[in-house]
């Protein structure tokens, strides 16, 4: 269940659309089911009252979209983000990606967004999605109502919470929440505990199922190459295919690299991953190394701020001591 | 076990022979390694030439069906592989597959007709192998006009052949002309659209449009307007292709695949796609 | 017909795969997927696997042709079919018919003899389905997902799966498998079938229609306003063109081993930026016109290529996956009226 009821968002959209602060709404668009919600920018109110929704399925994030539907507007566009969003939200303007005085953040306190796959592990023939006191309630073509616990389907970013409180915003709406102390390095430890076999058979497992649709890519909000490497017939390394395994997991690798210090964990890549690979695992890999290696940093937690792989001080690690450490850890 | 053969699959071809056209464009001479054609092909149609490694693509045929020795091909540089292609030397083997596409209805709706070639730049390519059957063919077919056009006089493609050959043939004009002024040139001046309008055809002619997109659209809104119908006029279409087929997918403007169904359209028929190319 | 006990399932595919590679829905930690039966793996009870079935007669990459280049010559090696059968076990109605809509593709002239030979020496065990889900839209496009057809049809009941052989191939091979199986008659496959259709009746996409699209509709949706919004969050990914069973779009590419260059094909997404690119411009340039091609492709291009047959077959595999959650659903009540 969510704090914000949809009317208040929707009242809160058409409000700014009214007044002309804003010209466009970037919200979520109700989909065939209560699960399958689209991004998707309103521009009047029968609009939003029509198709706005505001539910547990709102995972998506905005940042791909505040920069393209910026550059269309007129006066601001608005966009709803939830707390993981705004880290994005921030780290795009410290990369200049876009003019924040042409967008307006209303913040929205989220409990959480639910992940549909792990709904259909344990229902089928999904009818509706609901909440009835705390709990999940499935109705079904072939079993009735399933009652589901919160928890067992929460997105898995979302049981790793790293933060109910904004980074950003113009425009607060509910209760603002915390920075949460998150278990989110859990699953990497379990890795760093592998023998480098174990955890290279891991990952060839998971990697071996890639399909390299780009979805990862195309909807990390890391990833705003102008021309992608990996598009770029020139570059030498474009590719659709699995020319061989090594080629695929290379693939992953550099892109983790890639945005090392700039990946805030929100989690996207293995939302959208239509083969089930935990992505974020790697991305986590480092940003737990760069806590251990030169202390905390949470990208996208203000504007401005330099990651420490590209911030140099006379008290970083050496690089001898980074492998040191980095050979403990394997 | 057994080999796939399939269409996909090229054969070799050596580059016998390089002509230097324009600073840009260069005409190369191709038969197999025993010295023969690779395959027959019709008027219009094209083969996939590559270099392994490098890439493979489309190019129109632009000798004629009736040259049984070899195959030749114009190819302005413009992109990786032709930059490949321009730094050949003779002797250079390359991989090629083909014919593809449908052809110019040389053999049936242009019978009898008084034919009127229209080209501008590169646009010529195609053209040539038509204009090379036709002139086989004399007797099939009508007067022949040729209006062709170019940046200038450097790059008129094929210049050799027209002065040394078409112009010297009975019943065909040939009507040349450059963008800019040049000291040398004696010919007509300005852009092909306009010569064509200035020339002023009587319409009982089928009209062969090829060219950049610019020059074409000009060029066949003025031929309407000295009374030509779309059904009078015939264009050739280049998409990028993979496979040559209809089968990769995406050289289609609606449901016509260029590489199947075309790269020969009529302009009526060229109306009815959606506006996608 | 015949029938064999749900316990006796490992001996029939123990006996299949002991004549020729069998492949068989598991269950994995990225849901279903065909894999090779090894003796021990179990057959999933998923309704779809996440990836559909044309991978096995049109793999995302594979190899046409080799070329040792030396100097200015080139050497060509020629690739070597296998000649084996294979059996794919438990195909679904969709991905059935699936097989079909390639096959006008492939198989038309000239015809496509990697995805022909893979053709003549598959086997396509289909399984009827019991259990639709909401996302399952495969009647719109005339499928009866109880009687799935292929070369051998099954239904599975709670004690017994039943089947029946559809072809030459299938009947030959289901003749092969008489000492595990025993004669049956259809009145529990009836029973079964007739309360799976009452099913269907029920799903939220049984009233989609399809009949505003098809044969000779390009001008009438080409231009339609709609293909703005409907494509304003598209990512530009590959996600629905890769799990789609009926996508058949490839690229032909070249790689350098260092020692040979191997051309392979591999499957492209007309979504991607530079499908159509080409050295002097491209005709799609903004995902609005590559969003429309592949909902135009399916449901009016193929159509007007194929006697109005729609390049969907209602799978769900698109609305399941999609990270924006956009799908062929959604482009058809949009564009078709119906609600």
């Amino acid at each position: 269940m969510q704090e914000i009821k949809r009317e208040d968002l929707i009242a809160k959209a058409a409000q700014l659309l009214a007044d002309g602060t804003v010209d466009r709404v970037i919200g979520w668009k109700k989909g065939e089911f209560d699960y399958d919600v689209t991004p998707a920018v309103f521009t009047t109110k029968e609009e939003l009252e029509n198709e706005f929704v505001w539910n547990d399925f709102c995972g998506a994030n905005f940042s791909k979209y505040i920069k393209k539907e910026a550059e269309k507007s007129e006066s601001k566009v608005m966009a709803f983000l939830k707390p993981c969003d705004t880290y994005s939200f921030n780290q795009l303007l410290t990369e200049y990606k876009f003019d924040r005085e042409k967008v307006y953040v209303v913040g929205v306190p989220c409990n959480g967004m639910l992940d549909d796959s792990k709904i259909k592990e344990s229902a089928s023939g999904i009818s509706s999605v609901t909440e009835e006191n705390g709990k999940v309630v499935v109705d079904t073509l072939y079993d009735g109502k399933i009652t589901l616990e919160r928890a067992d389907v929460l997105a898995e970013r979302c049981a790793n919470c790293k933060s109910k409180k904004h980074a950003a915003y113009d425009e607060l709406l509910g209760t603002e929440g915390e920075v949460l102390d998150s278990k989110r390095f859990d699953e990497v430890e379990k890795l760093e505990k592998m023998t480098p076999d174990e955890r290279f058979a891991f990952w060839q497992n998971e990697l071996s199922r890639c399909i390299r649709c780009n979805a990862c890519r195309n909807i990390c909000p890391a990833c705003t190459c102008e021309k992608c490497v990996f598009d770029n017939p020139a570059s030498g390394v474009e590719n659709k295919a699995i020319s061989d395994s090594f080629e695929e997991k290379m693939f992953h690798i550099i892109r983790a690299f890639h945005v090392v210090g700039r990946c805030t964990d929100c989690g996207e890549c293995s939302r959208v991953c239509p083969q089930n690979i935990p992505l974020h695992l790697l991305n986590r890999k480092f940003i737990k190394d760069i806590n251990g290696f030169y202390g905390e940093y949470q990208a996208g937690a203000e504007v401005g701020s330099r990651a420490p792989i590209v911030d140099y001080t006379k008290e970083d690690l050496e690089p001898s001591e980074a492998v040191e450490r980095g050979e403990e850890n394997a | 076990m057994s080999i796939i053969n399939d269409s996909l699959i090229p054969v070799i071809g050596v580059v016998t022979d390089i002509r230097i056209d324009t600073p840009d464009v260069k005409t190369f001479r191709v038969v197999t390694p025993d010295g023969k054609k690779a395959f027959d092909h019709k008027p219009g149609q094209c083969a996939m030439l590559s270099i392994p490694g490098v890439g493979e693509a489309m190019f129109s045929i632009t000798s004629s069906p009736t040259n049984t020795e070899f195959m030749e091909f114009s190819i302005k540089k413009c992109g990786c592989l032709t930059q490949w292609l321009h730094a050949m030397e003779v002797g250079q083997q390359i991989t090629i597959r083909g014919p593809y596409g449908n052809a110019f209805p040389v053999d049936t709706e242009f019978v009898g007709k008084d034919m009127l070639f229209i080209a501008g730049g590169i646009g010529l390519a195609p053209l040539r192998s038509v204009i090379n059957y036709c002139r086989h063919y004399r007797d099939k077919y009508g007067k022949i006009d040729i209006v062709y056009g170019s940046r200038s006089m450097e790059d008129l493609v094929d210049y050799k052949e027209i002065i040394d050959e078409w112009v010297k043939d009975d019943g065909i004009d040939v009507h040349l002309t450059i963008d800019r002024e040049q000291p040398e040139w004696t010919g007509h001046v300005g852009f092909v659209p306009n010569y064509v309008k200035e020339l002023g055809f009587d319409t009982n002619k089928t009209a062969i449009l090829c060219g950049p997109p610019i020059m074409i659209k000009f060029t066949l809104a003025g031929l309407q307007e000295i009374g030509f119908d779309k059904t009078q006029v015939y264009t050739t279409m280049e998409l990028r292709m993979k496979c040559g087929i209809g089968k990769c997918g995406r050289c289609n403007i609606g449901s016509k695949y260029v590489c199947k169904d075309g790269p020969v359209f009529r302009c009526d028929q060229v109306d009815e796609l959606p506006d996608e190319y | 017909m015949r029938k064999i006990s749900l316990d006796k399932l490992d001996q029939l595919f123990a006996e299949i795969s002991s004549k020729s590679a069998l492949y068989i829905p598991v269950d994995t930690a990225a849901g279903a997927k065909f894999e090779k039966y090894d003796g021990t793996k179990k057959m999933s009870d998923a309704l779809n696997t996440v990836r559909s079935a044309k991978d096995f007669f049109f793999p995302q990459t594979e190899n046409l042709v080799d070329f040792k280049v030396e100097g200015k010559t080139i050497e060509i090696k020629e690739t070597v079919k296998e000649d084996e059968d294979f059996v794919v076990f438990g195909v679904r109605a969709c991905d059935v018919k699936s097989f079909e809509i390639l096959d006008r593709v492939f198989l038309a002239d000239p015809v496509d003899n990697f995805y022909k030979n893979r053709r003549d020496h598959g086997i396509i065990v289909s399984m009827a389905c019991t259990r639709p889900a909401e996302t399952c839209f495969c009647q719109t496009f005339g499928i009866d997902a109880t009687a799935p057809a292929g070369d051998i049809e099954c239904h599975k009941t709670t004690d017994a799966v039943y089947l029946e052989a559809k072809t030459d191939k299938g009947a030959k091979l289901l003749k092969s498998l008489n000492a595990l199986t025993e004669d049956a008659d259809a009145s529990a496959v009836e029973a079964q079938k007739a309360q799976t259709k009452e099913v269907f009746k029920k799903l939220p996409l049984a009233g989609l229609d399809a009949s505003a699209f098809g044969d000779g509709k390009t001008n009438e949706f080409f231009n339609a306003p709609e293909w703005k919004t409907l494509s304003e969050s598209c990512l530009g990914c590959g996600t629905c063109t890769f799990v789609c069973p009926t996508c058949q779009c490839y690229d032909i590419k070249d790689f350098n081993t260092g020692h040979e260059v191997k051309r392979f094909r591999c499957w492209d997404s007309c979504m991607y930026s530079d499908f159509t690119r080409m050295a002097h411009g491209n005709p799609r340039l903004t995902q609005v016109e590559r969003f429309r091609q592949r909902f135009m492709h399916k449901l009016v291009y193929y159509p007007t290529n194929n006697e109005g047959i729609f390049g969907c077959v209602g799978c769900g595999r698109c609305m399941a996956k999609c990270p924006i959650n956009m799908n062929i659903v959604k482009v058809m009540k949009k564009l078709g009226g119906n609600k």
